[in-house]
């Protein structure tokens, strides 16, 4: 039990570096960038405190805010996937999850990625929709929102893939 | 009272949920007003040293094209000073009372930014180093932005490639003047409005800052026309400006301080209380 909360209080210092030292920073095509450290969010443990993990979105979302000097956007996207994470689970994994037993490890690969793409897609929407901040460029938002989850989505998969734990 | 604490244990993440997402939506609206966002900027000490010591790794891996821009400027300086000293050689009567109105601080850019709608810089310099809030920003190429808060070693800069900001600025040739502002589109180029129609205007024109506010002197560049087409009023140009500097490699700046800015101000509120 100990263990496991340093190794997300670790998870969540390592995410927060990476994302704004080096994430923030490619600027790919001018404005395309990833946003890796919400899989913090999207593999926060299933059983552990619901509430819990909506502070912690919150901590992580304001600290990515100060060094992006955006306000509380990455904040409100955060806590918005953190509420809704139960039921993108329920979507993309069917009533396994009312038992609680899966573990992202060793679940379809199908479903892991329907799963990523929900949450990832909704953060950026609420991302996007919050920093362009006016309706009459809903259509940059839209393109902003599809290009930047495509990488970010990319790099979730590649990330989970790498650190998964083989199961024996 | 039972029934009520019944509520709110049942929906508690709702509502934690609301309260954070109202909290997250009142640090946003902060910073869409100037001088206002108080708590949320990076130029506080955890983020400000952060940064400057991955500026410092930064610095080594772009020291050639840093280096040329300086060696470029100080040519050029260097022809100016000449030109300079042949026209106005010993004119002076009273050197004590020679004095510019500007000042020019050397500072670091040590976060940039350009890929956001409202993109803000971050430099290694702070209150500990007199800057202010409304101070101006360039580089040896064109104007970089305006001064938004400040802490004791770090300061933030609201750049010219953000939504919100507006700069005077007029043309080279003539006297006409617009506002600069930016779509939020692309980081190469921003847009100067409000540029009466009369105006005599051609692909290719050089815009340069108006002088027209406290921040900036009259006659930093900004950039070159490269479209332009009538507002929908068909009164004033929407004009395309390509700007001289490139916004996603920054590294030397100086902050302008207008001396007599204070005194410019005061005079203005005078006007404005009468």
């Amino acid at each position: 039990m100990n263990s496991n909360v340093i190794s997300q209080i670790l998870k969540f210092i390592a995410l927060v570096l990476v994302q704004v030292l080096i994430l923030n920073h490619i600027n790919f095509l001018g404005y395309i960038n990833p946003y890796l450290y919400i899989i913090f969010i999207i593999l926060y443990p299933i059983k552990n405190n619901r509430l819990v993990l909506l502070l912690l979105s919150f901590l992580l979302g304001i600290i990515i805010d100060v060094f992006s000097d955006s306000g509380g956007i990455h904040a409100a996207a955060c806590v918005t996937i953190a509420y809704m994470r139960p039921l993108a689970l329920k979507w993309s994994f069917g009533t396994v999850y009312e038992h609680q037993t899966i573990k992202f490890n060793n679940v379809d690969f199908g479903a892991k990625l329907m799963y990523i793409s929900i949450l990832t897609g909704v953060h950026h929407l609420v991302l996007f929709l919050l920093e362009v901040f006016n309706f009459s460029e809903t259509l940059l938002t839209l393109q902003k929102t599809l290009f930047s989850s495509i990488f970010t989505i990319l790099q979730c998969v590649i990330v989970t893939i790498i650190f998964s734990k083989r199961s024996k | 009272m039972q029934q009520i604490l019944n509520f709110i244990i049942r929906n508690k993440n709702f509502l934690l949920y609301l309260l954070l997402m109202a909290l997250a939506m009142f640090f946003t609206a902060q910073t869409h007003s100037y001088h206002k966002s108080k708590f949320i900027n990076s130029a506080n000490f955890l983020s400000g040293s952060i940064y400057t010591h991955l500026n410092n790794v930064d610095q080594y891996l772009d020291l050639k094209t840093q280096n040329d821009n300086l060696s470029e400027e100080n040519s050029r300086l260097r022809n100016l000073l000449q030109n300079y000293q042949l026209s106005v050689k010993e004119n002076y009567i009273d050197t004590t009372s020679f004095k510019g109105s500007y000042l020019f601080r050397p500072v670091r850019v040590i976060k940039n930014s350009y890929s956001a709608s409202t993109n803000i810089l971050t430099i290694n310099k702070g209150r500990n180093d007199s800057i202010q809030e409304d101070f101006g920003l360039i580089t040896s190429k064109g104007i970089l932005g305006i001064v938004d808060h400040t802490s004791n070693n770090y300061a933030t800069v609201i750049s010219i490639l953000n939504t919100k900001s507006k700069i005077s600025a007029q043309l080279k040739k003539t006297n006409h003047f617009g506002t600069l502002t930016w779509d939020g589109k692309s980081p190469k180029s921003v847009q100067l409005v409000d540029i009466p129609k009369i105006a005599p205007i051609k692909i290719g024109d050089t815009i340069i800052t108006s002088g027209r506010s406290v921040i900036f002197p009259k006659g930093i560049q900004i950039g070159t026309i490269e479209s332009y087409k009538l507002d929908d009023a068909e009164n004033n140009f929407e004009i395309n400006v390509k700007l001289f500097n490139d916004m996603t490699n920054i590294e030397h700046a100086y902050i302008i301080e207008h001396l007599d800015a204070p005194e410019i101000n005061n005079l203005l509120n005078l006007s404005n209380e009468q």
